[in-house]
This record gives C-alpha cells, structure tokens and sequence, in this order.
C-alpha cells in the first residue's frame, strides 16, 4: 500500500521540479533573471500538492498514484503560463496570486470529498438530491438578481464579494446522478423493443433520460449561449447510455438529436452561428471575427517544433490567452513537444480513469469511474480542438491549466472522487483474493 | 462494461490522436506557410518592435534609438530625441508607413542578426543583441545653426570637410518629425503620413541630395575651373569687353546681365560680380561645349554621389548642344588681339545660344545642393572632389567596426594650381564682390554667389551660394552649399543678400 503512494510522492517530486524548472525559464526568458520568489514558489508549490498526497495516504491509501501527479504538472504549468502572461497582459497582476488562492481552495475541496465521502456508495444514497442539485447549479446562472452575463454567456453567479460558474460544478453532480441512475437501470434499458434497420430501441419511456439530457443541454446552450457545456454534458450522457447498454443506438440517436438542435440553435442566435463561421473561414475575416482563432494559429505556428521558450513569446497577442486559450500561449512557447506533452498528460489522467472503471467491479463506481475520466477527456478535447481549430470554438476552460477559480475546483472534486472510487476498487480486490494470497495488513 | 470502456478508450485515444495531428499541421507542417501569411502580422510586429542600434552625432548625441515599451505587443518603439533636426539624414522607419534616410540605409547593420534563439541566448549570457549603431559625421551645433539661419524658408543648407568629405551639416527646410511616423500606433504614424505627403512643402523631400535647382551663377566655378584648366584664360588674361549682355550667334536675343548692369573684365571680375555676359561669351567663343562637359563630369555631374543616403539623385549638365554646323564661332577681334597663340577655336552646333546660359547656370543645369556643396569642396581640396559622407563608422555590439567612412576623394575634378587660382578668385567675392555677406572676422572666406531664375517670365529666383572657409586660403577646412529656394511671393531674391547670411552663420558656428 505505501509503494503506490511513495511512487506518487516521487511522480509529484518530478513534477514540481518540471514546474519550478518552467517558472525559472519563463522569467529568464522575459527579463533574463532568476524570478525573487522562486523558493516561496517552490515551497507553496510542493506543499500544495503535498498536502492533497498526505490526504491520499490517510484516506485514500490505495488510490491510483499515477493520477495526482499529472494533476500537480498541469496545475503547475498552468500557473507558471498564467504568472508569466501576467507580466505583459493589462490588468492581470492579480491573476496569479489569485490562481494561487484557488489551487489551494481546489485542494481543500479534494480533501474535504475525500474526508466527507467514505465509500463512494455512499454518494448512491442521495441520488435525487445530487440529481436535483446538479439542474440547480445549472440554471442558476439563469436567476435574475445572481446571474450575470460575461462575454455573451450567462454562466455566471455571484454572490457577494465571489463569483463562479456553477456549471462547473453541476457538471459533476448530474455525473453522479446519471451514473446512479444507469447503474439501476442498465438491465431494462439494454431490453430491445423495437428495430429500424440494423438499429434496436428501448421502450420509448426509457429514453426519458437521453431526451432529459438532450433538452437540458439545448436548455443550457439557448438561455446561457454557452455550446461547449452543453456539448460536453450532452457528449458524456449519452456515451454513459452507450457505456451502460452498449447500444449503439444511443449514440447515433445522440448525435443526430445533438446536430440537430445545434443546426437549429446556430440558425437561431448569433452567438453560436458567429462562432461557427469563425471556426469554419476564419481568414474571411481574420481583423475581426477569425481575430483570435487566427492569432492562436500563428501562435502555435510560431512556437514550431520545440517552442520559442518559456517567457520569449508573444502569446500576449491572443485575446484571453489566461483562460479559453492558455494552450496556445503553451504551444507557442513550449513548441510541438510541449503542446503534445499536454495531450498526453490528458490521455494519461483520461487512461488512468478509464483503468479504475475497469476494475471497479460495482455498476455505480465504474459508472462514475468512466463518467469522470470522459468529463475531463473531452472538455480538454473541445477546449483544444477549438483552439488548434478542429472544432468550434466554445468557451471552456482547459482543466486544471486555465485560469478560473470554478474549474480549478469542481476539477480537483472530480480527481477526489475518482481517486475514491480507485481506492474503493482497490480495496475490495484486497479483500476478496481469487487465489489464496493473504490480504496485506500493515503494521 | 469493460468491453465499452476500452472501446470508450479507444475512441478518445483515436479523438486525441486527431488533435495531435492538426498540432503537428499547424506547429510543424503548415507552421513556415502560416508565419510568412499575409494576414499574420505577427512577424512584422516582432521584427518592429525588435533591438535596433542607435544613430549617433560626431558628438555621441543620440539622434535615433530604440526604447523599451512598458505596454502592447511592440516591445519597442523608435525615438529621435532631436525630432526633426535630423530627419534629413537618420530618416525614419515605420511600421507600415516605409523608411527612409540612414534608418534604410543601414537597417541590416541597425537590426542586426535576428535569430529569436541565439538573441535569447546573448541576453542569458549577459551580452546584449547583435544590432550595430551607426556613428555619424553631424555636428548638432552645425545643424541648429543651420536650422536657425535658414528659418522658415524652404531651402537647404550643406556644410562639409573638404579634406575629408565627412558632412557636418545636412538640413533642409521644411523638416518633419520622424517619431510621428515610427509611432507604434499604426493610425498616427499613418495619419502623420499623409499629412506630411499632403504638405504642399513636400517636408519629407530631403532636399539637399534628392532634389535639383538651376545653379545659377554658382555654377560659374565650373565654367571657369574649365577655362583654366584647358589652359585658355588665367585670372587676369585676357581682359573681356564690358557690355550689358551677349548675343550669341545663331540668335538675335541677348542673354543679359544682372539687373541690366554692365560689366566686364578679366576672369577674376567676371566671378567676382558674376558677369553673365563675360561668361557667355568665354563659353561660346573659346571654351566650347565639350571641354565645359568635361569639366562638369569632372566635379560629379552627371553621377550619382556616393553618399550612403537612399536616393541620391544626379546633378545634371546637358551633354547635347546640337549637331555640328561645321563651321567655327567667330572670336570677337576685340578677344583676339589679347591672344599672342588663338587658342582652338569652338565649333559651331545648333544650340550654341544655350551654352551661353548654362555657362552661368541655366536652362538646362541642375544640381543638388550636395553637388554645389562638392564643388566648393573640390576648390578648397586642390581639385579633389571628397567622397560625402555622413557615416564615420558603423560598430556592432562587440566593437567590431563593421563599416567606416571613405575619406579617399570620390574623384579628381581639376589640377591644383587650377584650384589654386579658383579660391583665390572667390576669396575677391567676399571681400569686394557679390558675397560681402560671408565675411567672417578671423577666417579666409571664399564664395561664390547664385541667384537663379527658375523661369524668364517670373521675377522669383533660387537664392544660391556657395563657400569655404579656414584658417588659410591653402587648406580650407570647411564647405558650404546654401540655397533659399524662390518664393513667388518674397520675388528677387539674390545669394548674396539672401543666401549669405546663411552661410556666413554656419561658417561662423563652425568657427567657434
């Protein structure tokens, strides 16, 4: 049990080091000197993410150790990127100090799942009330005197001095509540009512939750304009539907419904149509709309194969570099190498998840398991595709590297959980040998 | 559900694979197609805004450099802390809105390698980047004198080593102010732009070696520089008729005097009160077309200087008089009576009647200021025209001297004796002549005065002179070029009354 966590604790070291490594470069790389706060830097760093560590060991023993120390990489980048774009962007000397603040709220939320979700079966128990919750959080933005419209999306709330985007947090809780509810009714959803073609449908009553999920994100992405939550919550229901029948026909069904109401909300509302032709002809207007695609595409052009170096580019150029685009100001000044080294950091965090649904044996944690790890492989994906220009654009956030105090702690929730359910699995296998090795008890 | 998960992995791998794809088309494939894109302006902002040397006076005052920017995306912008004073010679570099002057000249030397890795790694090692500044051979208080004898009137001022060929002075009104247009804000350097090129005084136009003037009666030098040189008059022999004009043949009409005056006299009194007549007639009865041509060629017309300006122009001397008539012009008897041997008589062409004018500067002569200024220079040099030049050297960030001024003459015009005997027939101008206005207590001063039609109908005339000076009439030590340009409204303007004071109060700044 300690060789997972020691492994951790060696991973988390190597990724400190990286980090500090990139602060150090970002600022010779500006003003060719070593930055002054460097060891406070070094030790709010390491000790950030040592503390979610020693959460691990106390609560969470056998939890993945792979996980938490790609967590630490992109944190730490994500800071160092944030901090260094500070320097040239207007009005942003606070963003650091408050990304800070926020990393360290995330841990504290991590610790306190952690602490306050035993057994992640408990969650199953209060199923409705996360349900309900999660529709809360997502129209809340939607009330008259909290909600507030920020660049064309009202995804935000505030409340006295704080404002967030409870999407963030909605996000996992409907996750939660889908996973439960599949868990249960996995068996009379997988039944076959009737065909078209080679494709079989349930009885249409079962359906009730793909429509419920397709309604809600089309609700979400017509009075909130916000399509990149929308897609990705309506992306990860309906692969839990898949997931859970492995009917395929959930999945098809999904994305016609899905392009469907896209086409229609495009047609609809110029936010979302705008977004699309700058996505597909940006150079048709590239002073103005396709502004900013364009300005990541030079950016991520310019950084080439290994990247101009921390601190020596010129990210500053892509309006709102610290949050929507911080992937580009990475792929400018870290190259190829460094923008791969970001995919592969999701694929890993996204393998890893995957790895703990597998061999979670009960439906609702494997569930969760694979709801989780897709939340986060996918927001990535759209964030980054929109970015390079795959897909449209939609403004989310690039899990634990944009700035964002919302994302940065619904994400270190969503890592709790999943290291939760990894050391629930893990617990159990050691409880149940299939051959006749003992269970390890440690002294 | 196992099977969906891997299948469920498998699929995002896939969707990842196809971001890291498209990565590898933008940062890898596509990236050289997508810098060098028009509508990328990215490099052209990083090149803007990069180090860039600094343009520096005789002195070490700084007439152009780069300073860092706080705020936007150009991280430096071009200041010329002297504004317009020397916008003539540093120019300007702009965004979008061109360069001109030193600024283009040297802008390799100036910007220096520009590879982004190798700069960041000078700057980790602690050296600075690999730009050069470009020393110069201006003298600011040469400059500010200049600009303040010539005031507001349009109008050029030259003032040069003739030794050396080093330029001291090189100002021309209107000026214009260059950080206007090296503003990293586009619409003000743009809007500074267009401005200027709607200025009727056309203030971007360096008019000291980018624009041509009739010479006028400066140009006299020449003819008689030519005469001596062929050996066919000296100062003193022989003696011309005095007469209020000279009709050459093949006309009727005269081509007259000054202000309808009188005179005559050796070739010491023709340069002295600038007899047109005189010089007329030495052009077309024993000078003749080639040998002025010649000489002319011999002191730069016709060529384009070699200084390290952009857009050096050439003085012009009109090579063509018309086709030979196959006779002789006839000398006047009371010319030849004064020649023991008649020197080679001048066959007669068309246009004979037009070398009587351009003797002494008109109808088809022009030259730059620069020009006039070189052959004064010539004069004072004992016949060698120095090659002008502003740059004294050009040194990189390592002290290495990349580039340094050529102090070898650019050519020889005349022999020196000849010269000898030019300087001191200038030296009568100012002393009891038209450029009485040039004297200067202390100093040998010669000069030679123009005042120059620009057209027979209008009473207006270009205001010219030209000068050197020093502490003996041997070695002189300075040169001048003057010219007010004609204003239709100010008339008759001569360049000994208008023009001379000019170039007395730069000769006397150099002086102190």
């Amino acid at each position: 049990m300690s060789s997972k966590r020691n492994l951790e604790l060696a991973l988390i070291v190597a990724a400190g080091a990286i980090t500090v490594g990139a602060y150090v470069l970002a600022s010779l790389g500006r003003t060719a000197t070593i930055p002054v706060d460097l060891l406070p830097f070094f030790g709010v760093v390491l000790g950030l993410i040592v503390c979610a560590h020693l959460v691990l060991r106390r609560f969470a023993p056998l939890a993945e150790p792979r996980i938490l120390p790609v967590v630490a990489l992109l944190n730490g980048l994500g800071y160092v990127f944030i901090a260094r774009l500070a320097n040239d962007i207007p009005d942003a000397t606070r963003l650091p100090g408050q990304q800070a603040v926020w990393t360290a709220v995330g841990i504290a939320a991590f610790t306190a799942t952690l602490v306050f979700v035993p057994r992640i079966k408990e969650l199953d128990k209060y199923r409705y009330l996360i349900g309900i919750a999660g529709i809360v959080l997502l129209l809340l933005p939607l009330l008259p005197v909290v909600g507030r419209e920020v660049n064309g999306a009202r995804i935000w709330v505030r409340v006295g001095p704080i404002n967030f985007q409870p999407g963030e947090f909605a996000k996992i809780a409907l996750a939660i509540f889908v996973a439960s509810y599949l868990a249960e009714k996995r068996t009379i959803l997988q039944e076959t009512r009737f065909a078209v073609g080679p494709l079989t449908f349930p009885q249409p009553k079962h359906l009730a939750p793909v429509m419920a999920a397709w309604g809600g994100s089309l609700l979400v992405m017509v009075f909130e304009k916000d399509l990149g939550s929308s897609l990705l919550l309506f992306l990860v229901v309906v692969i839990m539907l898949w997931v859970a029948t492995d009917r395929l026909s959930y999945l098809l069904t999904g994305v016609v419904l899905f392009a469907i109401g896209g086409t229609v909300s495009a047609r609809l509302f110029g936010h979302v149509d705008r977004r699309l032709d700058a996505w597909l002809d940006p150079w048709a207007d590239p002073n103005n709309l396709g502004f900013q695609p364009l300005q990541a595409t030079f950016a991520l052009a310019n950084g080439g194969l290994t990247g101009t170096g921390p601190g020596r580019g010129e990210p500053f150029r892509i309006p709102e570099v610290e949050t929507d685009f911080i992937f580009a100001a990475i792929g400018e000044e870290l190259g190829l190498l460094g923008s791969t080294g970001i995919l592969i950091a999701f694929v890993a965090i996204v393998a890893a998840g995957l790895r703990i649904a597998i061999d979670t044996p009960d439906d609702f944690g494997s569930l969760l398991a694979t709801a989780l790890a897709t939340l986060i492989g996918i927001q990535a994906f759209i964030i980054i595709g929109g970015v390079i220009r795959l897909v449209p654009l939609t403004g989310i956030t690039l899990p634990f590297v944009s700035y964002g105090g919302s994302s940065l702690v619904s994400n270190y929730i969503l890592i709790a959980l999943l290291l939760r359910i990894s050391h629930d699995g893990a617990t159990r296998r050691s409880r149940q040998p299939k051959d006749d090795a003992q269970p390890t008890v440690v002294a | 559900m196992s099977r969906q998960i891997i299948r469920l992995g498998i699929g995002l791998m896939l969707a990842y694979l196809v971001l890291f794809a498209q990565l590898n088309r933008l940062q890898f494939f596509s990236a050289e197609a997508l810098e060098t894109h028009p509508a990328n302006s990215r490099p052209l902002v990083e090149d803007f805004g990069a180090p860039r040397g600094e343009i520096r006076a005789a002195d070490g005052t700084v007439l152009a450099r780069s300073i860092d920017l706080e705020e936007g995306v150009v991280e430096r912008q071009r200041e010329y802390p002297l504004g317009e004073l020397f916008a003539e010679v540093t120019g300007f570099v702009s965004f979008d809105a061109g360069d001109d002057g030193l600024e283009a000249a040297f802008d390799d030397e100036l910007r220096g390698e520009r590879n982004a890795l190798s700069d960041g790694f000078r700057e980790l090692l602690g050296g600075a980047s690999t730009t050069a500044d470009v020393n110069t051979t201006l003298s600011v208080e040469l400059q500010e004198a200049a600009r303040d004898a010539l005031g507001e009137r349009n109008g050029s001022v030259v003032a040069l080593d003739p030794r050396t060929g080093e330029i001291l002075s090189l100002w021309s009104y209107p000026s214009y102010d260059p950080n206007a247009l090296a503003d990293v804000d586009n619409s003000v350097a743009r809007t500074a732009r267009q401005n200027l090129l709607a200025d009727p005084g056309n203030p971007l136009l360096p008019r000291t070696y980018r624009e041509v003037y009739f010479p006028g009666s400066t140009f006299k030098m020449v003819t008689a520089a030519a005469a001596i040189e062929e050996e066919i008059v000296t100062l003193d022999v022989p003696v011309f008729p005095t007469a209020d004009g000279y009709t050459p043949p093949l006309t009727n009409r005269a081509f007259g005097n000054f202000g309808g005056s009188t005179c005559g006299g050796p070739l010491r009194d023709l340069i002295r009160v600038s007899c047109n007549s005189g010089f007329a007639q030495l052009a077309v009865e024993l000078l003749g077309a080639p040998s002025l041509v010649d000489t002319a060629e011999d002191f730069g017309f016709n060529d384009t200087p070699p200084i390290e300006l952009p857009g050096a122009v050439e003085s012009v001397m009109p090579t063509d008089f018309g086709a030979a008539l196959g006779t002789d012009v006839e000398l006047a008897p009371a010319l030849a009576e004064q020649f023991d041997e008649l020197p080679e008589p001048v066959a007669l062409t068309d246009n004979i009647p037009v070398l009587a004018q351009s003797s002494s500067g008109q109808f088809d002569v022009r030259a730059t200021p620069l020009q006039m200024a070189l052959v004064a220079a010539a004069i004072a040099n004992d016949g060698d025209v120095p090659s002008p030049h502003v740059v004294s050297s050009v040194v990189d960030s390592e002290g290495v001297v990349l580039t340094e001024g050529d102090t070898d003459p650019w050519r020889t015009a005349i022999e020196p004796e000849t010269a000898e005997a030019l300087r001191e027939a200038m030296l009568g101008v100012v002393t009891d002549g038209t450029g009485r206005s040039l004297a200067v207590d202390g100093l040998v001063v010669g000069a030679k005065t123009g005042t120059a039609q620009i057209a027979e109908s209008q009473e207006a005339t270009h205001a010219w002179v030209i000068a050197f000076a020093g502490e003996q009439i041997e070695s002189p030590e300075i040169a001048v070029a003057v010219i007010v340009e004609a204003d239709l409204a100010l008339g008759e303007q001569t360049g000994g009354r208008v023009a001379g004071p000019v170039a007395q109060a730069v000769i006397s700044s150099w002086a102190n």
